[in-house]
Order: structure tokens, then C-alpha cells, then sequence
């Protein structure tokens, strides 16, 4: 174990280890010194990164002058101690709890369940290979969890699962029941592991050293032929990983220590990978069939052939660049549009914005960005000149006080929320903000419920209170602020007494909330969708950024603000510019300074007007203005609000060129199909919610004919009239140092070295900066941050009469937006296999139904049909559903109206109407496939 | 909750169990929430339903805002709470223990036990338990909370009968006869500055008493070094009287409670603590009883100002007498040894430098500071120094708790306060401190008994719990007994404990045993145990083979 440079500057102590002085550093233990130093000492309960706990017993030392012995993994020496791992004595109690141990495995020997038992290997070492005792009467084997068996006949009681469930993530369903040697493992209150509140983080899996608890299906007997480092391709968190791969197949997801993930991963990372083997990939080209017409119905996967006949590459990139050409050359540059990707590399997305904006000749381009933190990108823009968070997650969980607002970090962000957790048990108070009473509640000091939609109101009243109490930062406004005066003035209209009845939230409470954290020493906001999906989300924004300058709790360690992004490359695709306003790093397309520069980087004429967002361009394209459109990775036929209009737009286009993996629901509208590149087949960088740019390295090939992305773009962007020779990724990445100064500073092989860097890092060997608004300086014009108050207006569409019920979207922790992905994982649709309506108990009674029985929701735009699920955190009158299934796609029911200022839909709130009875009503019914 | 997840959640959703939650609540009533009262509120639980199920364990758990896996892994390490999980048909509502610990066993505990299950089928449990601490008056059977001494099935039968299942609040000097007779002038007078506190404590110092548990810690060193850490500072009084043979707490209990408790407050006042804990046995229910109404009493009408003084009620686990052990009981967790260092006094309860003591340690002072160190400390025989309560139980005419003089022989102790062994047995061994303390057989009957003097045996004094074999007894069999007590105790969280005294149970089942594995595992058992139960575990078993080699003949 290399030693911790942290630890190495603290002060040491000299002790006697076998007859050898060593050092140890700071909290060192003997266990830690020694290994450090390659003195082998025999372990099990103990793991690097989790707390000791002394309990195996293997590690005894024998320690002058005391009476008996000590276990090295807990014990931090004193000067001169004088310790032995190796003399007789100490080495007979080592190999009897190993013999112990051993005695009872299975068999009394190997662990039958895993390649890696930590006591094989020791038992191995000290050649104990017949144990003498009996064994133990030994429990059933519980495999009624899809991802993870439970064979506790090879529990060594040694607690790791315990403190990686407890602990490390923090999801407490694990326990050590019963005493003495029948103290037994168990799941919340000893129930079978699939029927448990497990959240299948596999963090447990990970820490087991006997294979007692390993991932289902005997994979861990299985020696992989390689193993590639790579990162997670789900959330915006970025947590890195291992892909243990044999004959070009992943078998299992190894959480590997990245800067923000400590090893840890959630069940999507660590399970949901087997998509890319599923037999449904694309792997071949397909053409629309002349005779197949479009309609807005959605077409079946498994009727592909009756709609798309299968090409050649050849023809097929033929055949996509002939029709965008011919579009823009007779109908000019504004008929055409792309769609990138924030699951693709930096690369990949640099290369697509660039394609429509040369190859195109349009700003048409534009990303799933638009559906989700638009409006915090234009509020973060417009006040202190940077949509990039200010503090990393690992250095906001170090905040005394932090808000969670308008997220369920717990879901979308697993990962980032185990570390809130940590830092709660720390003593951090977590204030949480949001309509539904996610699980994080049972970690934070506060938990606002507020009535969806009335967050500006209760935010201005938290401002309110601040300035009524004196509690702003006077010298931060003075000296690194505009517009105060005019924010003051707005939130006077606002008393905790008057918002209170709207919010549903007490005043006393919204009092208490601002002072605390008004006061804090250290305080960061993190937010999410529930902030900027509305069309008061930049207002909400901008709430939340007053709220952070009028107390200056920005620009320091721990302090700042923190837009939880989520897409693992949302951040990474908006800085290289796919978005219609703005070139790479956010240098507007309006000014002709930026334009000529980049005119000539790219050697091309660009177009000097914004180009149309997500939304914008289906009305266009309803409205007959555009009529092509290259969507690379998107599904916006099922992620964009009010689906019958957009998927009715998408069958109106005369030239629809899709790039993806599966046949998504968007691919019904398509002309051509072009089979791209799942996550683990290709290599490129990836910039998670913390700045951080990480190098993700291919794992495996792509199935069949399908090909690289990037090789796909730049087939098309050459038969489009453009000259491009990108060998790979690491020529892309060259071109974006120069396109976005912020990263000018990174090397493609500093990242490969290194893995994950932060920027801004502007020259070469910079260490990056991982909080940045220091001293309260802001990047803009003037270096100062700018109050943009906000007056509460109603979201669009309020309940009534007719439709009574609030109907907002969210989402789950096992699948991801649009269910590309995570539907085609076995593991991961095992557990959610289908949709579900979630629904306050109350409300469900009323309809004399209980969970599971099927709601037919329907609103002005669309009507669809699904379980229920009772859940008594959801407020009475208001529902939600995840936008991931098909078969009720929730986007059939959300409104499309917008933000004025970042065109942002509002995905949180519509009004809707329950009835019960019914059947799923959707046009097709997912056909399950086994991969 | 997290009960949106699995396949349960999908099927139940996120709901509350409103019927279980209001019944939670209405036995909780405004009791406290917080995370150490888990365990007083399990026991509310159990004392109303008789069992605790899954669904009282869920709805506990939404009250308390705890996990249900803490609570399920907290109830299921005590034995006196019976968890069911779901579709598990209840217990009946009546149990009566049999203690099958040493001295009960030797008197016939095992025959009884064959009679009663034979009797009560459905209606009543029997339920073989460890020492309930009666050992002078074995064999014992609790029906109920009743304790039944010199138990055979008649009594019992009567008992049941009759429906006596509560037991009786025992003689005792109440508050009024106490202070009558000047109890809690000595803490007046510390209180109001009579005394000065580093001299009571180097009072104690002088008095030589050592902390009368087990471990034998000097009492006013202890308090010393308690007066010097950081506060606040916690007391916790341990009355987790457990160790097989020992009664001497629940005698002085059910005799005279107050001066333990003036005893404890003088503590408070000498080390300038907060709050008290008192750990009580819960086969103790009637020294329970009569403590929660003594405490009410003093309150009422206290003769100083006092502090919050927590009554804590075990819940049948040897291993909560264990300090540290007893500490995490207190917080409401498992009773789980912690690994020292840190020591109870650095980082004791809730993490505070704590004083723990025995209670009968708290209740010389009292006697130390009125009398002088001296009368305690002149005390003692073959040149040890002052008493002990010793506890003597087995084979003699007059078991019982004696106080008698530190360092007198076990053939001086029959014969001057046990009134000589029964008749037609012959002294053949003895337990010197219950079942951890080791045997030793008659040749070493004249062994001053006292701490420090037995080591060299492979024995210690411990609580001065002894039990005396005779010739009609053999050692073989108690070192299983007392083995068979280790693996039913252990805590299971260090495997040399866990699986050492599994291991060694089933090692000693056979009809000869392989010593030289037995030692083997002895020795790393007693090396490289957490705490003193699995240290000390195979001292019977060691001495069995020692000092009585003519049974493995």
C-alpha cells in the first residue's frame, strides 16, 4: 500500500516491528506501517478505505508488556513499541482463527463462490489446508436477488458488508442478527435479499473477502482476460471503474478509486453494464423502406424489417448525407439541424456541433441540456458568468451546511448521495428541499416538502428573512455584487408569513433554514431538476444564486453552489459547444469576435445567428421550416415533453438520420439507421458534474457491423463536403485544447497517466482548480456578480376542475431517462421491470385501489395507463412517474411549454386527470428478449 | 423506510403500517426517541405482546427513525426478546426459566427441566437459561418474572396455578428507614463542603478497594483518573450480575439499595459528573422494582440536588456485563465489546469519560468514609488486605453470600461460614470465580482467595463466585457446562470467542477428549479474544485437564 502523501507530512513515531524500527505517520495503525513497509501481516475484517474494526482476529501482534495479544489493524503504535508478528505466539493464534475460519467454509476449504478469497490466500500462505475442527451447521444459500447471491455458508461474521451498507453508502439494511456463533447476517429484518430494501449499490459485494456475497450467477468464477479502467457511463457523478472483460464480453463492474467515487458505485454502474450485449444492438445499417410511411406511431423493434431494410455502411452513409445535402442546398442551412449526445465523449460531441456548424452551416445544434439545466446555464451565464459548479462534490459534502433542493440525489446521483450521507454523520446538517420526501430524509436536519412549483416563493422568503435579520454579507455585496438594492426590493413582497400557506411550508421553519444557512461557516446549494424544469426554472436559479452572493457563501472551500449535473458528459458536451447560442466554452455565436476565431480554427464561414433549441426545432419542424435533422445518441421521442406532438414532428421530416445503438423509439421516424458504438466499445473523455474530465477506454468491440462514433461522424461530415482526418479520439481532443482555453492545459496523455483532471487548467502542469469563484471574483465583464431577482409566476398549467391532479416527472434509481440502456439490462429491469405511478396512499384509496392496481393518467396532451404505487412520501393530489417506459411514456402526459429565458419544458408540473381501469394504452408493448 | 424498493415495495408500496405504528406509540406513550432507548422500548413491546414481530419492529423503526436492520440485529442479540418473523406463530405467553448454569445443573436442573417440558406443552415455554443468580437456593426456575428457589415441579405446578408470575418486591430499608438511620448524611456532607474531594478519593486510595466486578481495578485510582479527564463525565453502575454463582449485587440489593446508591452519588460529586447510569439484570425484576421505587422515593424528597439518575434494564445477556459491552447495551445497541484502548474512562459512554463500577464496589463507600480507609483495609487473611462478598454455593450445608476476610482459603471459608460440606460428600474442587474463573481441585484448598493470588493456578477470584464440587461431582462436566455457558454468551464478534467456544463445545461432547487441540485453541482463544469472556473462556476446560487428570483416565 503506497502511503498516503497527506499522512507521510503528519508526524511520525518510531516502533519496533520484528526487530526492525519503522515509522508510522499520524493515525497509522501497525497493520497500515507494516504494509506500507512490506512486512506481510495476515488481515481479513480489515479494508483499506473502511473503518477498522478489529473483529477476525487474524492480524494479532504481540506487543511488549502486554498481557495479551493486539490486532495490528487497530492499533496505532507509540514511540519505541515493540511489536512481533512473527514469533510463535504470535503466529499460533493467526493460524488458529484461520483454521477456525476455515473450518467453516464449504467443504472446509476453498470458497466454492470466488477466484479472490482474501482466506483462501491466507490460508494458502500458512499452508492450513485440513482444518481439525467440525464444521458449523450452515445456512441456505439466498438467491432470490437478480444481481447478487447470497451464499453465507462462506460468511466469516468479519462485518465488511456491514460497513460498506452501513457505513460507506449508507443504505442500513445490512445487520449482524442473533449472537454468538449464531450471529448471522441479514437484510433489514432477515428477509431474503431480493425482498429487502437493498438498493443493490453492490458496495457489500465489493467488500466481501470470501465470496460470501458475490454478484449472482457464479461470475466470479470466472478469470477475466483483461481488465480495462474506465468510468461509469450513467450519472453525472463520474465514478470510475473496472470492466472485467473475457472474449470480448464484460462480465463484472469493479468499482475502481476515482477522485469522486472512493471505489463506490450504484446499482446502474456496477450492474446495469450487460446492455451492451443485448440482442437487440443494432448491428447493421438500415434504410427506410420506400414503401414504409411515416406516421407517429412508434414501431416495434421486433418489426424492423418490416419498415427498414438492411444496407451496407456504404450506402447507408450515402444515403444520410445525400438528404442532409440536398436540404441544405435547396432549402438552405436553417432547414437542418443536429441533435449530439450527453452520454458521447468530448470528442464525440465536439465533432457533431462542428459538423452542423460547418458541414450544416447552422447553430441548429443542440442537447438533452436543453431538457434538463438550461435555465441553470442561463441564470449561472447571466449572474456570475460560469454555468460550471463551483465545488466539486467531494468538497461540498465537507460544508456544515448543505442544501439538497429540487433533487433526490439518493436516486439520480447515488453515488454523490452516500457522500452527503457520510458527511451528515460527520455532523453536517443536510437541508432537503423538494416536494417528494425522498429517502435522504432520514439523514437531514430539515425537510422542506414545499407544494411543486412555489419555489421562488419560498426562496424569496428565505431571502426575506435574511435581509429582515440583518444576517447578509454586507462587505460581499459591497464588494463583489450588483443589483442588490433591486433584489432587496423585490423580496420585501415576500415574508415567510405570506408565502407560508402557498409553500405548504411553516414560516418558523423557512426562518430557520435561512439563518442556518446564512450563519454557516461553510454552505453549498445543490440542485437539480426539480429546480430547472419549470418555466420559472432560471428564476429558481437565480433565487438560489442571490441567495448564495447576498451571503457570500461562494468562492471558498465547501461554499458554493452546485448544479448536480446529469448526464456522466452533460457538462462536457455543452463546454464544447452543442448548444445553439454558444461555441466551445460558452463563447456566444453572436459576437463576431468569437465567430471570426473560430472561423479561423475551423476554415469555414459560420453561420452568425443563434441556432434553434430542442423544442424549437420540433415546432420548426411542425411549422414546415426544417425539415432535416441528424440525431446522434438522442431519443427525443421519448424525452421531450408533450411526446404526440414531438414524435408527430419527427414523422414529418423528410430526411431523419438516427445514430444509436438500439432501435429507440425515435428510430420509428427515421430514414436512415446508423448502429453506433455502446459506452465500453470506445475511448474518449468525459467531464462529470465536478469539472472533472476523465479518460473512459474501451472494453470490448462493438457487436457485429456496428462502428465507433466518432469514425461515423466524420464518414458523414466527409460526404457532406467537409475534409476531416481525425485518426482518433486524442486528434479531437488536440483541437478542443484549442477551442475551449479552459481545458488548453490537459493532455491527452497526462489523462490517460492520470485519469481524471479538473478544469480550468489552462497550461500545461497546472494542477487544475477544483473551487473556483475564489475570493469572489467572478468571470465576468466586470468580475462581479450580479442580483437577477425573480418574481413567483404559476407554472403553465395549473390543476382545475377537469384535471385536478398535479402530474410531475422523476425518476428511479435503476434506469436511466429514456431506458435505452438500463431496459436492456437484465439485471436492472428485473428489478423495475415496468412502470409505476407513484401516488400518495390516501390518493389511491379514494380510488378504492391498492398498489399495483392501473391508473389511467391522462392530461390536455396525451393519455397513458400504469400500475400504482402507493408512497406516502408523495403530497396528496400530486403524481409522479419516470419518463423511462415506453409502454407509458410519462412525456406523453408533460407539457411543453417553456422557460422564457432558457426554453427549458416544464417537465415538473401539469395538470392531469385520474381515472381508474384501464389497459396500457401505448402502441407497444415491449417485447422481453434475454441478452 | 425504504419500502418503494424490492420486490416487496413493488407490491406493498411505501406505506406505513398505521395499525402497528399507533400501537407502537401508544406503549412508547412520550417516552424519548432517542437511539439508546431502543432497547427500554423493545421491552415495552415485549412486556405487552409477549414476543416482538416484524411488523412492530418496522413501525419501531419509523418511529425512532432508525433502520430496520438496527433494530432487528439489537433484538435478536438479547434473549429475552422473542422476535418473530412474519407467518411465526407466538410464543406462549408464559415461560418459566430453568437455570441449567453450574450449581443448578449439579442439584438436578436437567431432570427438572425433562419434567416440566413433559408437563407444559402449548400453554407454557420452558426455556433452559443461564445463572439468574440464586445459586444459594438451586436449583432455580423463574416462572414469569417469579423466581422459584429450591425448585421441583410441585412448586412450580403451585406457582403456575396459583398464576404467580410477578416477582415479589423483596424486605428491604426504604428511603425513610435509610435516612432515618443517617443514610446520605456522608453525601450531605460531601455536598456541603465537609469534605474535601481529592481527599475522600485518596481515601479510597488508602482503603485499597478494588473494584468489586471481576477485574479488580483499584476503585480510587479509577475515580482519580476519571477527576482528571474532560467532562462531562458519565457514571455507569453495572448490575449486570451474570457470572455463573455469583448473587452477592442481588443480596445487597434486595437488602439495603440505598447505600449503593449514596455510594454512586458521592461518586458523582468527587468526579464532578453528569448523569447516572444504572444497568440492571433483567432477571432482576424484583430488585427492579424496588429500585424504581426507591429511586422515585429519593427523588421526591431529595436530600441534595440531584442528578438525572437512568434506571436501564437489561435484557439477558451475560456479555452486557462486560464494561464496554455494557456501555453499548446502554446506548441501546447490541452488547458488544469495544477494543481498548480506548479505555471506558477516555471514551466511555456516549463517547464521555465514564466511571463504571460494580455495585457493591458503590456500596462500601458509604462504610470507607465514615469508618476510614483503615477499617476496610485492616481487614483480610495470610497477608491480604480487606473483605470480600464471597458467594458459596454447592455442596455445603450453608450456601449464601458471606463478607469475609481477602485472602482466606477456600477449606477455611467452609468450614468457619458455610457451616462444612453435606453430608456424605467430600470437598473434591472448586470454581473459585464462577464458571471463568477456572477449578481448582481440593489439594489447593488452602490458596489465600484474593485477586492476584490465583494466576499462577490458571485461575482468578473474579466476582467471588464460588461453587464447591464434591467427590459426587466432576470437573469434566462443569468445564462443558461452563463451555457450553461461553458459546450460548459469546457475542459472536471475534472469531476466536465465536468459533473457539463452538468449536471447543463440540470438542468436549466427546467421550475423550483431543487435549492437545483443546490447548491449542486455549491458547489463541485466550490470546487473541476481544474481551475477558472468550480470554477466560477455556480456563475450566484447562484446569479440568490440569488439576483432575484421573477423569480423563
Amino acid at each position: 500500500m503506497a502511503a498516503n502523501p497527506e499522512i507521510m507530512n503528519e508526524k511520525a513515531v518510531t516502533f519496533n516491528l520484528n526487530g526492525k524500527d519503522i515509522e508510522a505517520y499520524g493515525d497509522e495503525t501497525i497493520l497500515q506501517a507494516a504494509k506500507r513497509n512490506d512486512i506481510e501481516i495476515p488481515y481479513l475484517c480489515y479494508k483499506e478505505g473502511y473503518r477498522p474494526d478489529g473483529n477476525c482476529r487474524v492480524c494479532m501482534v504481540e506487543i511488549e508488556g502486554e498481557r495479551v495479544l493486539a490486532p495490528s489493524c487497530c492499533r496505532v503504535p507509540t514511540e519505541d513499541m515493540k511489536v512481533n508478528s512473527e514469533n510463535e505466539r504470535a503466529i499460533h493464534s493467526q493460524k488458529m482463527v484461520l483454521e477456525l475460519l476455515l473450518s467453516d467454509m464449504p467443504q472446509q476449504g476453498k470458497s466454492p463462490y470466488t477466484l479472490n478469497s482474501e482466506l483462501d490466500y491466507w490460508a494458502n500462505k500458512f499452508e492450513i489446508y485440513d482444518p481439525r475442527f467440525h464444521q458449523r451447521e450452515q445456512p441456505k444459500a439466498d438467491l432470490s436477488h437478480p444481481a447478487i447471491s447470497v451464499n453465507l455458508d462462506a460468511c466469516i461474521q468479519c462485518t465488511r458488508c456491514i460497513r460498506a451498507c452501513r457505513e460507506e453508502q449508507v443504505n442500513d439494511v445490512i445487520g449482524m442478527a442473533f449472537r454468538g456463533s449464531h450471529a448471522k447476517i441479514v437484510f433489514d429484518m432477515d428477509e431474503d435479499m431480493g425482498e429487502s430494501t437493498c438498493v443493490a449499490c453492490g458496495e457489500c459485494v465489493q467488500a466481501c473477502p470470501t465470496g460470501a456475497l458475490m454478484p449472482a450467477r457464479n461470475v466470479g468464477l470466472i478469470e477475466p482476460d483483461k481488465q480495462v479502467e474506465s468510468v461509469c457511463p450513467y450519472c453525472g457523478v463520474g465514478c470510475q471503474l473496472t470492466y472485467n472483460v473475457k472474449n470480448n464480453h464484460i462480465l463484472s463492474v469493479d468499482g475502481r478509486d476515482g477522485p469522486a467515487n472512493k471505489s463506490r458505485l450504484c446499482v446502474k454502474g456496477r450492474y446495469g453494464f450487460d446492455y451492451v450485449h443485448h440482442v437487440d444492438r443494432l448491428t447493421k445499417p438500415f434504410i427506410r423502406r420506400e414503401d414504409a410511411e411515416k406516421t407517429p406511431a412508434l414501431i416495434d423493434p421486433l418489426e424492423i424489417h418490416k419498415f427498414f431494410r438492411e444496407v451496407t455502411w456504404e450506402e447507408a452513409l450515402d444515403f444520410a448525407a445525400k438528404g442532409l445535402k440536398e436540404i441544405r442546398d435547396n432549402k438552405g442551412p436553417q432547414a437542418l439541424a443536429g441533435f449530439g449526445c450527453a452520454k458521447g465523449s468530448n470528442e464525440e460531441a465536439y465533432l457533431v456541433q462542428k459538423l452542423v456548424r460547418t458541414g450544416f452551416g447552422t447553430n441548429n445544434v443542440d442537447h438533452c441540456t436543453r431538457l434538463c439545466h438550461a435555465s441553470s446555464v442561463v441564470a449561472l451565464l447571466e449572474t456570475i458568468g460560469s454555468a460550471a459548479v463551483s465545488n466539486q462534490v467531494a468538497d461540498g459534502v465537507g460544508a456544515e451546511v448543505m442544501i439538497v433542493i429540487g433533487a433526490r440525489p439518493n436516486d439520480n446521483h447515488p453515488v454523490a448521495a452516500t457522500f452527503m450521507k457520510n458527511a451528515t454523520d460527520r455532523g453536517s446538517k443536510l437541508v432537503l428541499i423538494e416536494p417528494y420526501g425522498s429517502e435522504m430524509y432520514l439523514h437531514a436536519e430539515h425537510l422542506l416538502q414545499l407544494k411543486p412549483g412555489t419555489d421562488v416563493l419560498l426562496l424569496n422568503a428565505m431571502m426575506h428573512t435574511i435581509i429582515e435579520e440583518g444576517l447578509q454579507n454586507d462587505a460581499f455585496i459591497k464588494d463583489h455584487t450588483d443589483g442588490f438594492e433591486a433584489l432587496k426590493k423585490v423580496v420585501k413582497d415576500y415574508s415567510p408569513e405570506k408565502v407560508a400557506p402557498i409553500c405548504c411550508i411553516p414560516p418558523e421553519t423557512i426562518k430557520t433554514v435561512a439563518r442556518l444557512y446564512a450563519k454557516a461557516e461553510t454552505a453549498i446549494i445543490f440542485w437539480g431538476m426539480g429546480i430547472s424544469q419549470h418555466i420559472h426554472g432560471t428564476d429558481n436559479a437565480r433565487c438560489l444564486i442571490s441567495l448564495a452572493l447576498m451571503t457570500g457563501q461562494i468562492g471558498r472551500p465547501s461554499t458554493g453552489l452546485h448544479p448536480l449535473r446529469g448526464q456522466n458528459n452533460v457538462q462536457g458536451t455543452s463546454d464544447v459547444g452543442v448548444i445553439p447560442m454558444v461555441y466551445p466554452d460558452y463563447q456566444p455565436v453572436s459576437d463576431p469576435n468569437v465567430r471570426a476565431k473560430f472561423e479561423k480554427l475551423w476554415g469555414k464561414e459560420l453561420d452568425p445567428n443563434i441556432g434553434k433549441t430542442v423544442v424549437e426545432i420540433m415546432h420548426a419542424i411542425h411549422d414546415g421550416d426544417l425539415n432535416g435533422l441528424y440525431i446522434m445518441g438522442e431519443n427525443p421521442a421519448m424525452s421531450d415533453p408533450n411526446l404526440n406532438h414531438a414524435r408527430e414532428a419527427l414523422s414529418m421530416l423528410d430526411h431523419l438520420v438516427v445514430q444509436d445503438i438500439f432501435f429507440t423509439e425515435t428510430c420509428s421516424y427515421a430514414d436512415v439507421i446508423l448502429p453506433a458504438s455502446a459506452f465500453p466499445e470506445k475511448t474518449g473523455t468525459f467531464t462529470n458534474t465536478d469539472r472533472r474530465v476523465q479518460m473512459g477506454r474501451q472494453a470490448i468491440d462493438p457487436p457485429g457491423d456496428a462502428r465507433q462514433d466518432l469514425w461515423i461522424i466524420q464518414e458523414l461530415a466527409n460526404r457532406i463536403g467537409l475534409d476531416w482526418h481525425y485518426e482518433g479520439p486524442q486528434d479531437v481532443f488536440e483541437e478542443i485544447r484549442k477551442a475551449v482555453p479552459s481545458m488548453a492545459g490537459m493532455t491527452w496523455e497526462r489523462l490517460e497517466q492520470e485519469d481524471s483532471l479538473t478544469y480550468p487548467l489552462e497550461n500545461e502542469g497546472d494542477a487544475g482548480e477544483p473551487v473556483i469563484f475564489k475570493d469572489g471574483i467572478f468571470p465576468t465583464d466586470d468580475g462581479r456578480g450580479r442580483f437577477v431577482p425573480a418574481e413567483h409566476i404559476e407554472p403553465a398549467e395549473l390543476p382545475d376542475k377537469d384535471y385536478p391532479f398535479i402530474f410531475t416527472t422523476g425518476r428511479q434509481l435503476e434506469h436511466w431517462h429514456t431506458g435505452t440502456m438500463t431496459r436492456h439490462s437484465r439485471v436492472l429491469d428485473a428489478i423495475e421491470p415496468g412502470p409505476c405511478i407513484m401516488i400518495n396512499p390516501e390518493d389511491l384509496k379514494d380510488f378504492n385501489m391498492k398498489t399495483g392496481d392501473i391508473l389511467v393518467i391522462e392530461s390536455r396532451r396525451g393519455r397513458i395507463a400504469a400500475t400504482t404505487r402507493a408512497d406516502e412520501h408523495m403530497q396528496k393530489g400530486v403524481v409522479m412517474m419516470p419518463f423511462t417506459f415506453s409502454e407509458a411514456a410519462a412525456n406523453l402526459i408533460s407539457n411543453d411549454a417553456l422557460d422564457p429565458f432558457a426554453k427549458i419544458p416544464e417537465f415538473k408540473f401539469c395538470a392531469v386527470k385520474l381515472t381508474s381501469g384501464g389497459r396500457s394504452q401505448d402502441t407497444i408493448s415491449r417485447k422481453k428478449q434475454t441478452a | 423506510m425504504k419500502r418503494t424498493r424490492g420486490k416487496k415495495g413493488r407490491v406493498q408500496g411505501r406505506t406505513t403500517p398505521h395499525k402497528s405504528l399507533a400501537e407502537v406509540r401508544h406503549l412508547l406513550g412520550d417516552a424519548p426517541r432517542t437511539r439508546d432507548m431502543l432497547i427500554e422500548n423493545l421491552h415495552k413491546i415485549q412486556d405487552h405482546y409477549h414476543h416482538i414481530s416484524n411488523r412492530h419492529i418496522l413501525a419501531l423503526a419509523i418511529d425512532m427513525s432508525l433502520p430496520m436492520a438496527e433494530i432487528y440485529e439489537t433484538a435478536t442479540f438479547y434473549h429475552h426478546f422473542d422476535v418473530l418473523n412474519e407467518n411465526e406463530p407466538p410464543p406462549p405467553t408464559k415461560t418459566i426459566r430453568v437455570c441449567e448454569s453450574l450449581t443448578c445443573e449439579m442439584f438436578g436442573a436437567k431432570e427438572l427441566i425433562k419434567q416440566l417440558e413433559a408437563k407444559y406443552k402449548d400453554d407454557v415455554r420452558i426455556q433452559a437459561v443461564p445463572c439468574v443468580g440464586r445459586c444459594d437456593t438451586a436449583p432455580v426456575a423463574v416462572v414469569g418474572t417469579n423466581p422459584i428457589e429450591h425448585a421441583n415441579q410441585e412448586i412450580i405446578d403451585n406457582a403456575v396455578n396459583k398464576k404467580e408470575f410477578n416477582a415479589a418486591i423483596p424486605e428491604y430499608i426504604d428511603y425513610t428507614s435509610y435516612r432515618n438511620t443517617g443514610g446520605y448524611q456522608t453525601l450531605l456532607d460531601c455536598v456541603n463542603g465537609k469534605h474535601d474531594r481529592d481527599k475522600i478519593i485518596k481515601t479510597l486510595e488508602d482503603s485499597k478497594l478494588r473494584g468489586l466486578g471481576g477485574a479488580g481495578f483499584p476503585m480510587g485510582q479509577k475515580w482519580r483518573i476519571l477527576s482528571q479527564q474532560s467532562k462531562p463525565r458519565l457514571i455507569a453502575i453495572n448490575i449486570d450480575e451474570g457470572e455463573p454463582g455469583t448473587f452477592k449485587d442481588r443480596y445487597y440489593l434486595e437488602r439495603d439499595p440505598h447505600r449503593f446508591i449514596e455510594g454512586t452519588l458521592i461518586a458523582h460529586w468527587a468526579i464532578e459528573a453528569e448523569d447516572i447510569y444504572i444497568y440492571l439484570r433483567d432477571e432482576y425484576a424484583g430488585c427492579r422494582k424496588a429500585l424504581e421505587k426507591e429511586l422515585s422515593a429519593l427523588k421526591q424528597d431529595p436530600p441534595c440536588p440531584l442528578p438525572n439518575i437512568h434506571l436501564r434494564r437489561g435484557a439477558g445477556a451475560y456479555i452486557c456485563g462486560e464494561e464496554s459491552a455494557m456501555i453499548e447495551s446502554i446506548e441501546g445497541k447490541r452488547g458488544l465489546p469495544r477494543l481498548r484502548p480506548p479505555y471506558v474512562a477516555q471514551v466511555g459512554l456516549f463517547g464521555r469519560p465514564t466511571l463504571e463500577q460494580n455495585m457493591e464496589s458503590m456500596h462500601w463507600v458509604r462504610d470507607i468514609i465514615e469508618k476510614g480507609a483503615e477499617w476496610f483495609s485492616s481487614e483480610g487473611r495470610h497477608e491480604r488486605s480487606g473483605l470480600r462478598s464471597f458467594s458459596v454455593s454447592g455442596r455445603i450445608n450453608k450456601p449464601g453470600v458471606y463478607l469475609a476476610p481477602a485472602g482466606i482459603t477456600m477449606r477455611e471459608l467452609i468450614d468457619e461460614y458455610c457451616g462444612g460440606m453435606l453430608d456424605g460428600h467430600e470437598f473434591y474442587g472448586y470454581f473459585p470465580g464462577g464458571a471463568s474463573g477456572g477449578i481448582l481441585p481440593a489439594s489447593l484448598g488452602d490458596v489465600p482467595l484474593d485477586f492476584d493470588t490465583l494466576q499462577e493456578y490458571g485461575c482468578f477470584i473474579g466476582s467471588a463466585a464460588i461453587i464447591i464440587l464434591s467427590d459426587k461431582d466432576s470437573a469434566k462436566n462443569m468445564a462443558l457446562n461452563a463451555m457450553r455457558f461461553f458459546e450460548d454468551e459469546s457475542c459472536g464478534q471475534c472469531t476466536p470467542c465465536r468459533a473457539g467456544t463452538e468449536k471447543a463445545v463440540k470438542l468436549m461432547e466427546e467421550k475423550y477428549w483431543d487435549q492437545a487441540l483443546l490447548e491449542e485453541l486455549a491458547r489463541a482463544m485466550e490470546d487473541a479474544s476481544i474481551c475477558g469472556l472468550g480470554q477466560a473462556a477455556p480456563n475450566p476446560l484447562r484446569c479440568a485437564i490440569k488439576y483432575f487428570p484421573g477423569e480423563f483416565e
